[in-house]
């Protein structure tokens, strides 16, 4: 009896708090379909899901909002998979797709059958589902745009790539050229790929760097600045002016070089809780406001001054993560309208 | 009447329908949604081009071989289909028409070479999935329109799927099991000497079986782009164990000549709910692939247990 009290207090309780929340979604249960799970981006991607979507729930936010993944990145087997949470009763998908193009027709049965369709990082082309994009074009320029407002004066730059004939390696790279030619006092020397791996980011810069002259700057695509900070060291140059990619390893680097000769650059990247950010916009389009079908995913930029903060976040071997509120998704879509 | 039905035969016989409708209840319970024309239609829809899949792969068991290739097959086909099928129809009318021969072909060179079957589609697996990247290099296409409307037929009453299935399943049983061709077909797997004795070339049949083993993989690739509206080079992979599990699941063996086409059908339909039956018991997606296993091997102990009791009697 006392335990029952207790508990319905505590549900009045969460009814009163959460009135300015919650609108029409706390009947609704939201699933998050995932193709892959075998790196620490994807691990620290569910983790983050966990942690945000277990509070909403236990705030009343949302009913219920469960993660799947496929056992195998597999398009058929992620399309039976949707088909399933269609049938399972969920009002709103949440999908990192294995296809852009392949899941296309269990999207579209989702959208015939009343369910909203949110698609993340690896994002769908099906027009009746939302889509929460990278703009892996910009991230690449940005970087330039930094080193202008560090060097005026422009100079020499390095250009570490990724893996080659991968669509986000030709973005980002876009991304640095377009910057390069906005802002003419750059010069981009030398290009190599790094595969988005340090070790072989590290021989790869250290194979290129006695053709070149002075670098000031050398603009990345992440998992590559640590390699490239080495080679320099190893070859005995000046350090430049390395972006870097939010990896751990990076960081830490980074902050042993500001403290021991106050080395400023800045860090940009992902976060792999964008996945929060979908469930929120999830929420939003379940709540009846008007979203935009195509979103922007913000970038985790790590400056000078916030550089511990993230370091202290972040495991060993991980990526700076972020999770997203409520509010950060209002402003997302706020932006996109 | 009761005797008669208990046979160890009819058993046999009836063994894949009742796993099946085993499955089919326990889904029903536990997800009542699926117990609608909309429900099944998404349950089973998927079902198709595996089902298709798996009466190719049934055609080479059946001549005493086995098909690796398949799924990658499938891929390609599919690729064919989302890219020239829908650009120039007849340049993809021939392209698939095309893969169908070269099917036949590999029977015969099985056959003349007296070669292992296993390594010849295991090497050609890396062929077609070449291909198939070289026609579609990044996922992409579009099924033709035609597909896509047959494929997402909402016909009245019964679910399209349904239909698709049981018309599979018939047309495949009457040619194979009621012809006079059909037991010439099946005879070359069981006993190929006797048939090759009787005045049958065998090559012949092997070609024939290899080349339906192609048509129903060409439409096994049609029908899965019909549902997903556009191809990726590796879409089917999983076919090739799929098939061969359904095949085995609806009670064929690979001993030639000994197989079920409705069996097939409904073993393929089978392995598909598996995953869904799975999914909706909310386990764990890293257990899901042992426990598909699982079913399987819980079928096949059945089975065991049943030819057992027939050889004792």
């Amino acid at each position: 009896m006392m335990n029952k009290t207790i508990t319905l207090t505590g549900v009045a309780l969460a009814c009163l708090m959460g009135t300015t929340a919650i609108a029409d979604t706390a009947d609704k249960r939201i699933a998050l379909s995932n193709n892959y799970a075998g790196n620490s981006w994807r691990q620290a991607m569910l983790t983050s899901w966990e942690t945000v979507t277990g509070q909403a729930v236990a705030d009343g936010t949302v009913a219920a909002a469960d993660a799947f993944t496929t056992a195998e990145n597999q398009v058929t087997e992620q399309a039976a998979q949707i088909q399933n949470l269609i049938l399972q009763g969920y009002d709103a998908i949440v999908i990192n797709a294995a296809s852009p193009e392949g899941l296309n027709g269990a999207v579209k049965e989702a959208c015939d059958a009343g369910v909203v369709v949110v698609s993340f990082d690896g994002i769908v082309t099906e027009p009746c589902a939302w889509r929460i994009a990278v703009d892996f074009h910009e991230m690449g320029k940005v970087q330039v745009e930094y080193l202008a407002t560090r060097l005026p004066d422009g100079g020499d730059l390095l250009e570490i790539r990724g893996l080659a004939g991968v669509f986000v390696d030709d973005a980002i790279s876009g991304g640095i050229h377009e910057g390069v030619s906005e802002n003419s006092q750059f010069a981009i020397k030398g290009s190599v790929h790094g595969n988005w791996a340090q070790d072989v980011s590290q021989k790869a810069v250290a194979g290129i760097l006695p053709s070149l002259p002075e670098i000031k700057g050398v603009v990345t695509q992440g998992g590559d600045g640590y390699g490239a900070a080495q080679a320099f060291k190893a070859a005995g140059r000046d350090m430049p002016i390395i972006v870097m990619g939010n990896r751990q390893d990076e960081l830490a680097w980074w902050k042993e070089q500001k403290d021991a000769t106050d080395y400023q650059t800045m860090s940009v990247s992902i976060a792999p809780g964008v996945s929060t950010l979908a469930f929120w916009v999830a929420q939003q389009v379940l709540d009846g406001k008007d979203v935009p079908k195509d979103l922007t995913v913000p970038f985790l930029t790590i400056t000078q001054d916030t550089l511990e903060d993230n370091l202290a976040t972040t495991q060993e071997g991980g990526v700076a993560n972020v999770e997203y509120s409520l509010e950060d998704a209002q402003s997302v879509i706020n932006e996109a309208m | 009447m009761i005797a008669r039905l208990l046979t160890p035969h009819s058993l046999r016989t009836l063994l894949p329908a009742v796993s099946l409708a085993a499955l089919l209840a326990a889904i029903f319970y536990l997800q009542p949604r699926t117990m609608s024309y909309f429900g099944l239609n998404l349950l089973l829809n998927l079902a198709v081009p595996i089902a298709l899949a798996t009466v190719a792969q049934m055609f080479i068991l059946c001549v005493n071989d086995l098909d690796l290739s398949l799924g990658a097959f499938i891929s390609l086909t599919a690729c064919i289909t989302a890219t020239w099928l829908h650009d120039t129809p007849l340049l993809g009318a021939l392209a698939l028409a095309g893969c169908v021969l070269a099917y036949a072909g590999l029977g015969a060179l099985i056959h003349l070479r007296n070669l292992p079957s296993i390594v010849v589609t295991l090497g050609m697996s890396f062929v077609w999935m070449g291909i198939a990247v070289l026609i579609l290099p990044t996922p992409g296409g579009k099924a033709p329109d035609w597909i896509r409307s047959l494929m997402t037929l909402k016909p009245a009453l019964i679910p399209f799927p349904i239909i698709a299935l049981v018309v599979l399943g018939g047309i495949v049983q009457i040619a194979l099991m009621r012809s006079a061709p059909g037991v010439v077909l099946r005879g070359a797997g069981g006993n190929p000497q006797s048939v090759a004795r009787a005045g049958w070339s065998i090559l012949r049949v092997k070609m024939i079986m290899f080349g339906l083993a192609g048509l129903f993989g060409v439409l096994a690739g049609m029908a899965l782009v019909g549902l997903t509206t556009s191809a990726d080079a590796n879409i089917a992979l999983r076919y090739t164990l799929l098939s061969i599990a359904g095949v085995i699941l609806g009670g064929g063996e690979f001993t030639g000549g000994r197989i079920s086409p409705i069996g097939a059908v409904i073993g393929a339909v089978t392995l598909a709910l598996a995953g869904s039956f799975l999914s909706f018991l909310r386990l764990n997606p890293d257990w899901q692939i042992g426990a598909q296993g699982a079913i399987l091997i819980l079928v096949l102990a059945l089975r065991v247990i049943i030819n057992r009791t027939a050889a004792k009697s």
